[in-house]
């Protein structure tokens, strides 16, 4: 009987694997980004580099991601602010998403940014989630590459002996990839400050608060003098193998006056041309493109009034 | 080679000092390292809540951390909440009073979720507190019984502030 009992799982001793989830890997946790870069400089593709881990560190759990050695970028503090400098906002990558979420800066100047945030999962992801983790991870169906995108933010990318920045539309590089160098990391992001005459929206259906969303867009509209359509961008979440931008979508608003017939025709054509969604367990990719329909017209709405209101 | 890291953490105000694998999750050291087994583990890729503890005095998840993470920061647990064996926490004490639990597998996550918010919003509505235990998962009461009691723990808190 005590043979038996003694088989069972019971003692971390006897099973120390058992309390082990992720695979085995190096660690490094540098206090400062130019020691990062040097791991970076060594080890390439090898260092894989950990900000909030709220994405990565779940995978890891699954084994689904295996990394050989983890840099871990949380000790190094210069990479967590939030500044104003020539028109921008300019976000250090490590700077956390519940940061950004209560910022005066952010809320005043890149307001998209402000009102996607609190979509991110849940606020105890959004205590350790970081901005640019998020941007580097490039899921699809997250929030802040769509935002990125329809902003147009720059990417500010540094490795060991020099920096260069990316345009948000070159640094999406499909399911979960960025166009980052292996010797590269993502150090800080810059959102360009909201024009005159602009209005945004983001929206998004989850079916509970803080899950995946099976639909949503971040939407932008700039009007002329006369009050018609001069710009227009509507980025979608979670309808491709990374933020969709709706191009003709967009451009079929452009010198019209923005109405619900404008809105309604705008949600069509990008729910039905611009995009392909795959579906999945909870939405039929039917029921993605007819989401993305009534939330560009809502999106569009709220966006114009936003617009009007800030003339 | 296995690699081993010194590290030294402070529970509910009390420093521990282990070496630890940089794999071992930050829930797991709390469990098994040092023996607070107040802090569950339910999902283990961050959905549940149910590890939920303080962080710098932020909740966080602690099944998608790692233990070496948390060198030289301060933690707490659900098991920082009472004063004694004898007086719980006022927020406890809600829970308790209005059956904010049945088989209480949530309820240390939902507490620590809680006692941050309450803190900082003292007077919350029923639709906050929905917004504000969003994050964590319970099976068995249907939240109406978790609302009330942390309905009922922001007065208690307010009254003892």
């Amino acid at each position: 009987m005590l043979g038996l009992l003694s088989f069972l799982p019971t003692t971390k001793i006897a099973y120390p694997h058992l309390l082990m989830k992720p695979a085995p890997f190096e660690y490094f946790a540098p206090d400062s980004l130019e020691a990062a870069l040097e791991l970076k400089a060594q080890h390439g593709d090898e260092g894989k580099p950990l900000a909030g881990g709220q994405s990565l560190i779940p995978a890891m759990n699954f084994r689904v991601a295996q990394p050989s050695l983890l840099i871990d970028l949380n000790r190094i503090d210069d990479l967590r602010y939030i500044r104003k400098q020539n028109g921008e906002v300019r976000i250090g990558a490590m700077t956390l998403q519940s940061q950004a979420e209560h910022d005066n800066l952010v809320e005043k100047h890149a307001p998209l940014l402000h009102e996607a945030i609190p979509n991110i999962a849940h606020s105890q992801i959004r205590n350790r989630g970081t901005v640019g983790g998020s941007l580097a991870h490039a899921d699809p169906a997250a929030e802040l590459p769509v935002v990125a995108l329809a902003l147009d933010a720059r990417f500010h990318a540094r490795n060991k002996g020099g920096e260069r920045w990316i345009e948000a539309k070159d640094f999406f590089a499909g399911l979960f990839a960025n166009s980052l160098q292996t010797n590269e990391l993502l150090v800080e992001i810059a959102f360009p400050e909201m024009p005159a005459n602009t209005g945004t929206s983001f929206m998004e259906v989850a079916r509970r608060s803080g899950d995946y969303a099976l639909a949503g867009l971040a939407a932008l509209l700039t009007l002329d003098k006369e009050g018609k359509c001069a710009k227009a961008r509507l980025v979608y979440l979670n309808v491709g193998d990374g933020p969709v931008d709706a191009v003709q979508a967009a451009s079929s608003l452009i010198g019209k006056k923005p109405n619900a017939a404008a809105f309604q025709e705008a949600g069509q054509i990008a729910s039905q041309k611009d995009m392909s969604p795959l579906g999945n367990l909870h939405a039929t990719a039917d029921y993605q493109r007819h989401l993305s329909a009534v939330l560009t017209e809502r999106a569009l709405t709220q966006a114009l009034e936003r617009a009007q209101a800030r003339k | 080679m296995t690699q081993s890291l010194p590290i030294t953490v402070s529970i509910n105000g009390k420093a521990y000092e282990k070496s630890v694998e940089p794999r071992l999750l930050l829930a797991d050291f709390i469990r098994h390292e040092v023996g607070l087994t107040g802090t569950h583990i339910g999902c283990e890729h961050g959905v549940c809540g149910a590890c939920t503890i303080l962080f710098d005095g932020k909740p966080v998840r602690s099944c998608i951390m790692l233990a070496v993470q948390a060198d030289g920061h301060e933690l707490m647990t659900v098991e920082g909440l009472a004063k004694s064996e004898e007086e719980m926490h006022p927020l406890q004490n809600a829970f308790w009073e209005v059956h904010g639990l049945q088989c209480g597998f949530c309820t240390p996550g939902f507490l620590m979720t809680l006692l941050p918010y309450l803190q900082e919003n003292a007077d919350p509505s029923e639709t906050e507190i929905r917004e504000a235990i969003s994050g964590n998962l319970c099976r068995c009461t249907g939240y109406q019984h978790i609302v009330d009691a942390a309905l009922l723990a922001a007065k208690k808190m307010q009254a003892n502030s």
